[in-house]
C-alpha cells in the first residue's frame, strides 16, 4: 500500500485508473482501424525517404498524396514502397524522387507478396531502428559519463525564430543552469499538414520544427552539455497535424523530450480529435521506444478554465493520457503529464490549494516526471510581482518533487524571454530550490486540514468526471466541452480528410519493432 | 559606483511641480530617478561597466549607477541601474485619443441596449490570423470574464460568439454576415515582428473590399493595442492593456445607439 501525506484513498485512485484505462482503450480500438496522411509519411521518413521536390514540398507528402490521389491510402505507403523497391530495385528515397519527376506510379505496379515486400524494406527498417537505438544509448551514455541536473530539471525555451540565434540563447540558458531547452515553434506551424525542410531563420514567435534544426540544436547543446559537465536535453513538439512524422524526425535526431497531447490539439487547435487520436498512438510509439520523455498539455485547460473549480478535469484527463501512453507501449518513467499552478493570486490560501493539487498529482502518478507549469494567465506585466508569483510556483515545485520545472518568465505577457529575463528565471528557480530543498520530507499535512481536504475534493470530483467518460467515451466528452470549456464536434477541425480506413494487407512493421 | 550609504548628493534643483515640465518621482519632486536593468554585448569587467554608465549618460542619465552586473554567458553582461534623468515632458499639451465612451457595468449596459436598441445586440470575435493565443478574446467574451468583470457571453442583451483561435478573416467575416452581427471582435496577442499588424489590416481590407466595412462595428484588442493604433487602422475601437468586457459592451451599445438612432 502506497503512503500518502495527504490520506488519499488510493482504492479511489484505482478505481479512477481503471476507468480511464476502458476510455483509453475504446479509443485505441477506435484508432487501430484507421490510418491518416501524418502516419504514412511518418512510415515513408522511416524508411529513409526525405528531401523536397522542385516546389518544396517534403517527398513523403509527394509520395503519401500520389497515394491518397489514387484513393489508395489504406493500403498505407509501407506497401506500395516496399512493393516498388521489389519491382525497381530502388531504394525507397530513389523511388520518392522519381514520384516527384512524374516517372513513376507506385499504385500501378505488379503487386508482390507480403513477405516479399517487408524483406525487401528490411534494411532500410533496421538502420532506423538502429538509428534510434544508438540516439537512446548515445543519450544514456551521456549521463552515465558527464551526468545530469537534479530533479526538477529546469526547462526554458527559445524562441527567436532563427534557429543560429537560438543556438547562442540556448547555449546561455545551458550554462545559466537550464537542464531542457525547448525550442519553441513558429505560430501555426501545428496546422501545416507538411514539415518544412533545412535549417530556417525566419518565424513568428518562434522557429519551425525541422529535422536540420533538430540537428543544429543537438549539436549545439552536445557541445555546451560537455562544457558545462551536465546533459542538456532538447524539446520540441510533435503535436499539430505532423504529430507522428515530428516523433520520427525528434527520435532519429535524438531529441530527449516532445510534447505529445491529442486532447491539446483537439482543443486548443481545433484539429479534428479522429485525426489526432490516430496520429498520437503511432507517435507514442516512436517517443516510448527513442525513450523520449512526453509532456502532455493538461495545463493548459485552467487558462481557460477556472483552476478551482475545474482542477478535477486536469486530473481526469492525466489519467486518461497516462493510460493512452501505456497502450502504445510508453513507460510511466517517460511521463510528463502536465498540471499547473495557475489560480488567481487574490484568492485567499490559494497557495494551499496550489500545494495539494500539486503534492495529490505527485502521489497519483510516483514514477512520472510531471510537467509543472508556471503561472501565464495572471501575469500581466507588473513583471516584480510576477516574478514573486513564479517563486510561489518554484517553492511548490520543490516541495512536492515535480519532475520538469517549465520556468516562468517575469516577462511572460509582455515578449517572448530576453537572455537576462531567462537568467533571472533560473536564478530565481535555483535559489528556491536550493534553499527549500528538503521542505516536502520535513512537512506533514493537518488531517481534516485546507491541504488534505482539497487533494481529497479533487481526487473525488475527477473519480466522478471519470464514471460518466466511461460511459460516454472520449469522444462524447470532447463533443460536449468537458475539458477547459471548449467544445468540438467529431468531425469538425482540421485534418479529417486526411484519415482513411485500413484496408486488407495494411503494413505497419514498425509498430511490433518499437513496442516489443 | 555607490558606497550603498545613504545619498549625501546635494538637492539643489527646483522642487516644485511644473506640469509643463514633468520628469520621475524617486522621493524627492524633480529628482528624475529611473531604475533600469539591460544586458550588453560585452564581457564582464571594469570596460563594461564604464560602457553601461556612458551608455546610460546618453540615455539622458546623471549621476548614472550600476547597483548590479552578472555575466549571462561569455560576452554579455546584464546591469540594472538607476539614473537622474534630465529630460522632460510638457504634461499639459498632451492629447491621446481614446474610446469615447462611458463605461459601464453589465447591468446598466444590458438595460441601455433594452431601452435604445430593443432587441440584442450580436457580437462575434475570434483570435485571428495564426495567433493561437485564446486568452484574450476568451477575457473579453467567455461567461466568467476575467478579474471580476462578466465577460459578454454573460450579458442578457448580448448575443455573444467567440469562435476561438487561428481563425482566418475570411472565416470570422464570413461568420457574421451569416449570423448578421452588429460588432466584430478581433484579439491579437503575437506581437512578433508586427504579425498582429498586418492581420488587422488585412481585415480591415477585406471588409473594405466587399463593400460591407459600414455594416459593422469593428474593434481590437490585444496588450500591445492602442485605440490610436486600432484607429490608424482603420478600426471603430481598440482596448488595451487593463481593459475588461464592461469597456468593449459600454461602447459597442453606445456606438451602436449612435448609429441607429442617430
Amino acid at each position: 500500500m502506497q503512503k500518502s501525506k495527504l490520506g488519499l484513498d488510493f482504492t479511489k485512485v484505482n478505481r479512477a485508473r481503471s476507468m480511464a484505462k476502458s476510455i483509453a482503450d475504446d479509443v485505441k480500438r477506435f484508432s487501430d482501424k484507421y490510418t491518416s496522411v501524418a502516419v504514412e509519411r511518418t512510415l515513408c521518413r522511416l524508411l529513409g525517404v526525405d528531401g523536397v521536390d522542385a516546389n518544396d514540398v517534403p517527398l513523403p507528402n509527394v509520395v503519401v498524396d500520389s497515394i491518397k490521389e489514387k484513393s489508395a491510402l489504406g493500403q498505407g505507403a509501407v506497401f506500395f514502397l516496399g512493393n516498388a523497391v521489389v519491382e525497381t530495385g530502388l531504394s525507397p528515397q530513389q523511388i520518392a524522387e522519381k514520384i516527384a519527376s512524374n516517372k513513376l506510379d507506385i499504385t500501378q505496379l505488379p503487386t508482390h507478396t507480403r513477405e516479399e515486400v517487408t524483406d525487401a524494406l528490411q534494411p532500410y527498417i533496421d538502420y532506423s531502428i538502429e538509428r534510434i537505438k544508438n540516439n537512446r544509448a548515445r543519450r544514456e551514455k551521456y549521463i552515465e559519463t558527464i551526468g545530469e541536473g537534479p530533479m526538477p530539471y529546469l526547462y526554458v525555451i527559445v524562441a527567436t525564430g532563427n534557429i543560429y540565434e537560438d543556438v547562442i540563447q540556448a547555449q546561455a540558458a545551458a550554462r545559466q543552469g537550464a537542464d531542457i531547452i525547448a525550442v519553441i515553434r513558429t505560430t501555426g506551424q501545428s496546422l501545416l499538414d507538411y514539415v518544412p525542410y533545412g535549417a530556417t531563420t525566419e518565424g513568428f514567435g518562434g522557429t519551425y520544427a525541422t529535422q536540420e534544426n533538430f540537428r543544429i540544436m543537438r549539436k549545439a547543446l552536445d557541445e555546451v552539455g560537455e562544457e558545462v559537465g551536465r546533459y542538456i536535453r532538447l524539446c520540441n513538439y510533435c503535436s499539430g497535424l505532423c504529430m507522428p512524422e515530428i516523433a520520427a524526425m525528434g527520435a532519429l535526431e535524438g531529441l530527449d523530450v516532445m510534447l505529445n497531447d491529442a486532447l491539446y490539439g483537439i482543443l486548443f487547435r481545433d484539429i479534428n480529435m479522429q485525426r489526432t487520436l490516430i496520429d498520437q498512438y503511432f507517435s507514442r510509439v516512436i517517443n516510448g521506444f527513442a525513450g523520449i520523455i512526453i509532456n502532455t498539455g493538461e495545463d493548459n485547460y485552467l487558462t481557460t478554465a477556472d483552476a478551482v473549480e475545474e482542477a478535477h478535469t486536469v486530473l481526469a484527463s492525466d489519467l486518461i493520457n497516462e493510460q493512452m501512453a501505456l497502450t502504445a507501449g510508453l513507460p510511466e518513467e517517460q511521463m510528463g503529464l502536465g498540471h499547473a499552478f495557475e489560480m488567481d493570486p487574490d484568492l485567499e490560501n490559494g497557495f494551499l490549494l496550489e500545494l495539494a493539487q500539486a503534492q495529490m498529482t505527485r502521489e497519483i502518478f510516483p514514477k512520472a516526471p510531471l510537467k509543472y507549469m508556471p503561472p501565464t494567465k495572471f501575469m500581466t506585466g507588473n513583471i516584480f510581482k510576477g516574478h514573486i508569483q513564479d517563486a510561489l510556483f518554484n517553492a511548490v515545485s520543490i516541495w512536492t518533487k515535480q519532475g520538469l520545472q517549465l520556468l516562468g518568465m517575469l516577462t511572460e505577457a509582455v515578449h517572448t524571454p530576453l537572455m537576462q529575463d531567462r537568467f533571472l528565471s533560473i536564478e530565481n528557480a535555483k535559489y528556491v530550490f536550493n534553499n527549500m530543498r528538503n521542505i516536502g520530507d520535513e512537512v506533514e499535512y493537518k488531517k481534516g486540514g485546507i491541504i488534505r481536504n482539497r487533494a481529497k475534493e479533487v481526487l473525488d470530483k475527477a473519480t466522478n468526471l471519470l464514471e460518466k467518460l466511461e460511459k460516454e467515451g472520449l469522444f462524447t466528452a470532447l463533443e460536449k466541452g468537458i475539458f477547459a470549456d471548449i467544445k468540438r464536434p467529431k468531425n469538425g477541425g482540421k485534418g479529417l480528410d486526411g484519415v482513411s480506413e485500413k484496408a486488407e494487407g495494411y503494413l505497419n512493421p514498425f509498430i511490433k519493432l518499437m513496442k516489443s | 559606483m555607490s558606497s550603498g550609504l545613504y545619498s549625501t548628493e546635494s538637492k539643489d534643483f527646483d522642487k516644485t511641480l511644473d506640469l509643463k515640465k514633468v520628469k520621475p518621482y524617486g522621493d524627492t519632486m524633480n529628482d528624475g530617478k529611473v531604475q533600469m536593468s539591460f544586458t550588453l554585448p560585452v564581457p564582464i569587467g571594469d570596460e563594461g561597466i564604464e560602457a553601461a554608465k556612458q551608455l546610460m549618460r546618453k540615455m539622458g542619465f546623471e549621476n548614472p549607477l550600476v547597483v548590479y552586473y552578472e555575466q549571462l554567458t561569455e560576452g554579455f553582461t546584464f546591469f540594472s541601474g538607476y539614473g537622474s534623468c534630465t529630460h522632460t515632458v510638457d504634461y499639459t499639451a498632451i492629447h491621446v485619443p481614446k474610446v469615447e465612451s462611458t463605461k459601464w457595468d453589465m447591468h446598466q449596459t444590458d438595460e441601455f441596449i433594452k431601452e435604445h436598441i430593443g432587441r440584442p445586440i450580436v457580437v462575434v470575435g475570434a483570435s485571428t490570423g495564426t495567433d493561437a493565443h485564446t486568452v484574450g478574446i476568451d477575457a473579453i467574451m467567455n461567461m466568467k470574464g476575467y478579474a471580476g468583470h462578466y465577460g459578454l457571453e454573460r450579458y442578457e442583451m448580448i448575443e455573444a460568439l467567440n469562435m476561438g483561435s487561428q481563425v482566418p478573416n475570411e472565416d470570422l467575416i464570413a461568420k457574421a454576415l451569416e449570423l448578421n452581427a452588429d460588432a466584430i471582435l478581433v484579439s491579437q496577442t503575437v506581437t512578433q515582428k508586427d504579425v498582429h499588424i498586418k492581420n488587422m489590416v488585412n481585415l480591415i481590407e477585406i471588409l473594405e473590399a466587399e463593400g460591407i466595412r459600414h455594416k459593422m462595428i469593428v474593434a481590437c484588442g490585444g496588450p500591445r493595442v492602442t485605440h490610436e493604433l486600432a484607429k490608424e487602422l482603420g478600426y471603430d475601437a481598440g482596448f488595451g492593456m487593463n481593459t475588461y468586457a464592461d469597456d468593449v459592451a459600454s461602447f459597442i451599445a453606445q456606438e451602436l445607439d449612435k448609429r441607429i438612432n442617430g
